[in-house]
């Protein structure tokens, strides 16, 4: 399943980092962050619970770059 | 500005008011370095603890930590006002950086604003409001002038024009009658329009286009997967070289060289060092140079799927064409009428209405060239021979119009067309009155766009078509094409793109443009599809890499030189900035360059880089 979310970030870096953060958290298959268009694209693995999931990826991103957002 | 970014710039204000009053302020030792302390942390305390973060969370290598070292080091060795300049310089940077994304953030979606917020539906009466997405296949909603059209239909009822700008770049309106079917996104100009949908709304062209774009910068070309690589393996070298720099020549002068080791010294051109090593110009500058250019292009129509196909149309040698529908209209039209003794519009009448019983496509295009209503109580007598045309009596004058069989049967000697297309010959009364000429026809801009492409570098242009080899010839020939191959099948082409493909350099890059019917597979065999003339069409839009989304084949030169110019500016900035960056890490080393001109090549070549990755929005005049 493929999921679209509107972020918030203030640089390009913090986007990468944000995205490889989210690429590595459990139940997400492929994550790709658009920082121009302030949006990240999740793709879950199947049988995982986006919401779940999604919790997890704010957590790890958060612990990445403190001044982020992921609106759910 | 936003909330956040003028936090920042109180910030900024208030840390550049105490450092300028701390500066005149008589006062020496620890009051000084506590006063000093006051600004720096005003300025830098989210970055500190960034960096403090980066470390814990095992990141330690990033801008934040190589701006924290370099100030806290600064502070150390008692430059106060450096250390705090840096850090106030480096916000001055970020804030500026964050605007100017910010402004051409809202720049490009504004101008994709075609995202329709609501629809309007008859409810016993009553114009309500709803959700796009709530309106199912088949409904009628009411489009009154100045809205949106929020999905996709038929007319029903009433009579605009509209404004299909957002969508094409095209700045002529469309006229809009009912019958006529409209897409989401344009804009409703003038009158009332009852539309029937005929698709849903996360179906709707609107949203397709809005998705793709949204979803463009997803496809990272190489040069941005470059540098956030480079980024990954630069800033633990550079730092590693600030230690080294910083241990090494002062242990070399101590133990060696016998003198003192002036370890200050050192360590001031290590902080300087590490100010000026900063990736941020390149790693802000490169994503935003390919989004200026996407977003660029897509305000002129051209909408590209990610900058990896940007980077590709860019160095693009090959264009192959498929001819109808592409390079022609299409649709057959009458292109001359020859030899005629009666003037031209009589024979046209006269072949109009003597076809006027036939549904053939060719007497269509007659009558459609004829433009006025048939009155066919005009025609008696109409004999259709199969295969050959019609004889008809039109105000009681016989007319026989058909091919050349049609004359040679009636006994009528004809002159041939040397014209590419489809001849209907005409005799009055048994004498030759002339042929007509119905072909399909060469857009205006074909001939232009395969000499602006010439221009731009393209080394070969290919035309590929399903029609006869004299029609491909004369077309090619006409628009100047370098090669053509006709009377393939749609199988044929793939194996012929794949032919070309092999034919030409690793290096040089082919681009398939296609209408996107029929031409799926060789728009995703080729290194880049490119669809036109995508308005309402899905497959196009599935299948292409880079959709023009109008019919006029000039965007293809036009795409290529966005892309062009978005790549030059890509290729400025990394040249740029590594080679200000290069230069003065070497004066920095030597001593030569002090922490303001490190402060100048972090920040100012960011500034610099950034202003110049905007230009890759200006297309307009390409």
């Amino acid at each position: 399943m493929k999921k679209s979310y509107k972020i918030d970030v203030d640089c390009a870096n913090c986007a990468n980092k944000m995205e490889e953060a989210a690429q590595k958290t459990a139940g997400v298959k492929e994550c790709s962050v658009n920082f121009m268009a302030l949006k990240m694209n999740v793709e879950f693995e199947e049988g995982s619970d986006p919401a779940a999931v999604m919790k997890d990826v704010l957590k790890n991103c958060k612990k990445v770059e403190d001044d982020c957002e992921i609106y759910l | 500005m936003n909330k956040k970014q003028k936090k920042v710039l109180f910030r900024i204000i208030i840390a550049a008011v105490l450092v300028l009053i701390l500066e005149n302020i008589p006062v020496e030792g620890y009051l000084r370095f506590a006063l000093y302390l006051i600004p720096y942390l005003v300025i830098g305390y989210d970055i500190l603890k960034k960096a403090v973060k980066g470390i814990l969370n095992k990141q330690v290598f990033d801008e934040n930590f190589l701006m924290a070292v370099a100030t806290v080091g600064a502070i150390a060795l008692g430059d106060y006002k450096e250390g705090t300049a840096v850090m106030l310089f480096y916000q001055i940077g970020e804030l500026f950086q964050s605007y100017a994304v910010g402004k051409s953030r809202r720049n490009i979606s504004d101008l994709m604003d075609i995202r329709p917020d609501y629809a309007n539906i008859d409810q016993n009466g009553q114009l309500t409001k709803v959700d796009p997405d709530e309106v199912p296949v088949g409904s009628i909603i009411i489009v009154q002038p100045g809205e949106k059209i929020p999905l996709d239909g038929v007319i029903t009822e009433g009579t605009s024009t509209l404004n299909t700008s957002a969508l094409t770049g095209e700045s002529l309106p469309r006229t809009a009658a009912a019958g006529m079917e409209v897409i989401s996104g344009c804009i409703n100009e003038s009158g009332v329009l009852h539309i029937r949908t005929t698709k849903e709304f996360g179906e709707s062209t609107a949203s397709k286009i809005l998705d793709m774009v949204e979803n463009a910068s997803s496809k990272k070309s190489k040069s941005e997967n470059f540098i956030s690589k480079f980024a990954r393996v630069y800033t633990p070298v550079v730092c590693y070289s600030a230690l080294a720099l910083a241990v090494l020549p002062p242990v070399v002068r101590m133990l060696f060289l016998g003198v003192d080791p002036q370890w200050g010294e050192w360590v001031y051109r290590a902080l300087t060092f590490l100010v000026i090593s900063c990736p941020c110009a390149l790693v802000i500058s490169i994503p935003l140079s390919f989004f200026a250019g996407i977003g660029g292009a897509s305000r002129e129509g051209v909408l590209i799927k990610g900058s990896n196909y940007l980077e590709v149309l860019s160095q693009t040698d090959v264009v192959v064409f498929d001819k109808t529908g592409t390079l022609t209209e299409g649709v057959f039209e009458v292109t001359g009428i020859h030899h005629t003794k009666e003037e031209e519009a009589k024979i046209l009448e006269y072949a109009a209405l003597a076809e006027s019983y036939s549904t053939h496509p060719i007497s269509k295009s007659l009558q459609k060239a004829y433009g006025r209503v048939i009155d066919q109580s005009r025609v008696e007598d109409v004999q259709e021979i199969s295969g050959n045309g019609v004889i008809a009596k039109v105000d009681g004058r016989t007319i026989a119009a058909g091919n050349a069989k049609l004359m040679d049967r009636i006994g009528v000697e004809y002159i041939s067309c040397h014209h590419v297309g489809t001849i209907v010959h005409i005799a009055v009364d048994g004498s030759y009155a002339g042929h007509i000429v119905i072909s399909d026809k060469i857009k205006p801009t074909s001939k232009e766009a395969i000499a602006a492409l010439k221009k731009n570098g393209i080394k070969k242009n290919v035309m590929l078509t399903g029609d006869m080899k004299n029609v491909g010839e004369q077309v090619a020939a006409e628009l100047s094409m370098d090669e053509v191959y006709s009377e393939l099948l749609p199988g044929d082409k793939v194996s012929k793109v794949e032919e070309l493909l092999q034919q030409k350099d690793e290096k040089e890059k082919l681009a398939f443009v296609g209408d996107g019917i029929n031409d799926a597979p060789v728009l995703s065999r080729a290194d880049i599809g490119i669809a036109m003339g995508a308005l309402g069409s899905d497959a196009a839009i599935e299948a292409a890499d880079v959709v023009l989304m109008d019919d006029d084949p000039l965007k293809i030169a036009k795409a290529i030189k966005i892309a062009k110019k978005c790549m030059r500016i890509v290729y400025e900035n990394i040249y740029f900035a590594i080679g200000i960056k290069v230069a003065c890490l070497a004066l920095g080393a030597l001593g030569i360059a002090n922490m303001w001109v490190a402060i100048f090549a972090d920040v100012g070549v960011m500034v610099i880089a950034v202003l110049n990755a905007i230009r890759a929005l200006m297309v307009k005049k390409l």
